[in-house]
């Protein structure tokens, strides 16, 4: 029996091992969520600077880009510029201001610039666990009828936003016209 | 040519790490002491061709040889020599050169100071050293290769280092943080050399405590490094972050935390053999579980590197080999473990154990929640983000139990303790130490804090129980504090670090103040009763960027304490932002100003943050390191013959 603990560690090792030799083939950056295809999830949320709920009606027939950020994700900053960016050229963003403090989020933007219509805020992260949020920031493109069309893990910069989003994104504009 | 020597140079390592790992070793068995002997010219060889190989990517960075791949993609003509320098290590592959270095530098010091150990172990020891060269060097040369060339494209200018890493800051930690992850190949080896012999005794564990020590000195000392280059230079004050590469860190220092004192008590009593022997493949399968998280790209980290699945592939080869053997061969020969222990309750034994478990439970908690979202993902199932309000709400109360358990071991006696002695002997510091926690909080903010109280509680229980411990150690007399080993004082010198450091992190998070503004110049704004002025921008230009310099004068009752010039800086290569913070420290508080970016009418986004007692952690860090560089050192190690093993050598036999 003794003699059998011992072999506890290389057990678990080996476990660990097939979930990191599986984890390889993965990009970590692209998951193709089992959303997409599918409708935006129905929520009601408090807004981060009104004082009311917010749900799905408040973008329905709007293609707009869904951002999961909060004040603690580092690589939110390193995005950020890039929405500023996208919401100049008037590409429509909504924020999801996931697992985060209301005043410190407030400050955040304050500082780096708001691109977003306005923000869902999602404390407790439930919004986020019905979207498969893996953390932050994500950012999902929703068609005019509130379907998700596309997700990215991870930062969007240039590069990503012109592989993956633009022409997405401008063909949707061209449909719902 | 440069860079042909010094691909070169790596391959006759690679040659001489082969005969390291495989003469020895087979002379061990078959009782050819020549054989055995090898190891020792062998490892000392090594380090000569992988330093020429280093040294040789070290000119070309600094000749600007842009037609090495690896120079133009991390280096650039303008960058001053010291960064040229320091951008080798900036990225995966210069970064494995270092590796390798250090590891053969660790090599050649085991050869070179273990001269008192008995040949047949310190023939094994070098072979399994010169194993895990193999490994490495064949990872740099066929998946890593610093000398590759660019031809014949090569470009005319380099891309650039990354500004973040243009840092002294970066000039210090890689190395430093390598050599402690690096450093704990030694007892691993040392580890091994004891399965594959049987014999793990009190003198095994002595042999293996100094080589423990300093790796761990050099992690600790890695850490701190990195967590104060991260407050100043990211920009935002934060100095811990729970990132993957961060927690790749933390995690060999809490298991390598544990093995030190597992070690201490195979040593002094011969008991937690196979949970030392377990704990040395702990620390430095993690080290590799580390490089491996970060080299492979299966997780995304603040710390990106390319993700590369081919070196992913190489790495987890590498490590199932290395970390699948060890285990499998601790299971099959590993010391049984005994039931019946000859310590009682309050012994210092227990008090070891419970602090084994303290933080071998945070370094379980670390691991699964960095590798949460990667097996979430593999099994599909619900996707929860893991974040740093996981992690506090584990690691904080951890530490806190850490904290006392440590007050409590210091009086504690091998074997068994009389409960009514430590009962005397906490009274005084649980007294000391609830006061504290009351009344303190009471001065140090305008509202009482609670997690304020709870840190100064830990905080005066840790630091009054060392003073009664050393005041009865000293008897009084304060000279006699030479006569105390050097070990004893490292103990509490490390033990009233962590108490600093813990300082440092409770009350910073529990009083810092911090304002996000938009100033004009001439505007002023109080932080806890500080007062910045805004006084303007200036434009100002570095060796390889410019940069709008803000000036922010800190004032305190109107007297002026000094001048703040925080800068936003703009790299000429890379077109890349970057932002310096500008810092007044002091002991029990830090002023921090950044600058965000440039709004209407001339005016700034600025950060103004004061940060109480937050530097004590880095001051707290370096006592840990300091006190276990001392204990390092201590006399009893240097004996130039090995004592006699014990009677617990025979019962170490096994099989």
């Amino acid at each position: 029996m003794n003699r059998l603990a011992l072999f506890v560690p290389l057990v678990l090792f080996v476990v660990l091992g097939i979930f990191l030799f599986k984890g390889l083939d993965r990009d970590p950056t692209e998951l193709p969520s089992a959303l997409v295809g599918e409708a935006f999830p129905q929520f009601s949320m408090p807004s981060l600077y009104q004082q009311r709920l917010l749900s799905k009606d408040d973008f329905a027939g709007q293609v707009v880009l869904v951002n999961v950020w909060a004040t603690w994700c580092f690589a939110c900053r390193i995005e950020h510029p890039m929405l500023n960016q996208l919401a100049q050229q008037g590409v429509k963003i909504i924020g999801l201001n996931y697992k985060d403090q209301n005043q410190q989020a407030q400050q955040w933007l304050q500082k780096h610039g708001n691109p977003y219509l306005f923000n869902i805020v999602d404390a407790q992260g439930t919004l986020g666990f019905d979207l498969g949020v893996t953390g932050a920031p994500e950012t999902y493109l929703v068609d005019a009828q509130g379907i998700i069309r596309h997700r990215r893990v991870g930062v969007v910069d240039q590069g990503i936003w012109d592989r993956e989003f633009k022409h997405r994104y401008q063909q949707l504009l061209g449909e719902g016209e | 040519m440069i860079a042909e020597l010094g691909h070169a140079a790596l391959i006759i390592a690679l040659g001489l790490a082969l005969i390291q790992a495989i003469v020895p070793m087979v002379g061990s068995f078959s009782g050819h002491s020549s054989w055995m002997r090898l190891g020792y010219s062998m490892s000392l060889g090594q380090l000569v061709f992988v330093a020429l190989s280093f040294v040789c990517l070290a000119m070309a960075f600094l000749a600007d040889d842009f037609t090495l791949s690896y120079v133009a993609k991390n280096s650039n003509s303008e960058l001053p020599y010291y960064y040229k320098i320091s951008a080798l290590w900036g990225a995966h592959e210069g970064s494995l050169l270092l590796w390798a270095l250090i590891l053969a530098t660790w090599s050649a010091a085991v050869a070179l100071f273990s001269r008192t150990l008995p040949l047949l172990l310190g023939a094994r020891v070098l072979s399994i050293l010169g194993a895990i060269s193999v490994g490495f060097t064949l990872f740099l040369l066929l998946t890593s290769n610093p000398f590759e060339r660019l031809l014949p494209m090569s470009p005319a200018q380099g891309t650039d280092l990354n500004p973040l890493l243009q840092d002294f800051g970066l000039i210090v930690h890689p190395p430093t943080l390598y050599m402690g992850y690096v450093g704990f190949a030694v007892p691993f080896a040392f580890a091994i050399a004891a399965l594959i012999g049987g014999q793990f005794d009190s003198a095994w564990a002595r042999w293996v405590r100094p080589w423990v020590n300093l790796a761990w000195v050099f992690l600790t000392l890695g850490i701190t490094l990195g967590s104060w280059w991260a407050y100043y230079e990211l920009g935002w004050g934060g100095w811990w972050f729970w990132d993957p590469v961060e927690n790749a860190s933390l995690m060999p220092w809490l298991a390598g935390t544990a093995l030190m004192h597992s070690v201490s008590a195979t040593e002094k009593r011969g008991v937690f053999r196979s949970w030392t022997l377990l704990l040395a493949i702990f620390a430095f399968s993690l080290s590799l579980l580390g490089t491996f998280l970060v080299r492979s790209g299966v997780l995304t980290s603040v710390h990106a590197f390319a993700a590369d699945p081919e070196r992913g592939v190489f790495m987890l080869a590498f490590l199932a080999l290395v970390v699948g053997g060890s285990l499998m061969l601790f299971a099959l020969r590993g010391p049984a473990m005994r039931k019946v222990a000859d310590y009682s309750g309050w012994s210092r034994e227990l008090m070891l154990l419970v602090n084994n478990v303290l933080l071998i439970s945070a370094m379980t908690m670390i691991l699964v929640g960095t590798l949460y979202p990667l097996i979430a993902d593999v099994l599909e199932i619900g996707k929860i983000s893991v974040g740093p309000p996981y992690f506090n709400f584990f690691f904080v109360p951890l530490m806190i139990g850490l904290a006392v358990a440590v007050g409590i071991a210091a009086f504690t006696r091998w074997k068994s303790t009389e409960a009514r002695l430590l009962r005397d002997k906490t009274k005084l510091p649980l007294l000391v130490s609830l006061l504290c926690a009351l009344i303190l909080p009471l001065f140090l903010g305008a509202d009482y804090s609670p997690s304020a109280a709870i840190t100064l509680f830990a905080v005066f229980w840790l630091l009054a129980t060392i003073g009664v411990d050393l005041k009865d150690k000293l008897g009084g007399n304060l000279g006699r504090i030479t006569k105390l080993s050097r070990s004893y004082l490292g103990m509490q010198l490390a033990h009233s670090g962590l108490a600093i450091c813990m300082l440092g992190v409770g009350l910073s998070i529990a009083y810092d103040e911090s304002r996000e503004l938009r100033m004009e110049p001439g505007q002023s704004a109080m932080v806890a009763n500080y007062q910045f002025q805004f006084v303007g921008i200036d434009k100002i230009a570095g060796p390889n960027f410019t940069a709008d310099r803000g000036q922010i004068r800190l004032l305190k009752q109107g007297q002026l304490i000094t001048s703040l010039y925080p800068e936003k800086r703009h790299y000429n290569s890379g077109g890349q932002m970057m932002t310096e913070a500008a810092i007044d420290p002091s002991l029990t508080r830090d002023i921090y100003v950044s600058l965000g970016e440039p709004l209407a009418n001339g005016a700034w986004a600025v950060s103004l943050q004061v940060k109480p007692f937050v530097r004590c952690i880095w001051l707290g860090g370096l006592m840990v390191a300091l006190g276990g560089l001392l204990a390092a050192i201590d006399r009893r190690y240097r004996r130039r013959k090995a004592p006699k093993s014990s009677d617990l050598s025979a019962q170490g036999a096994i099989l």
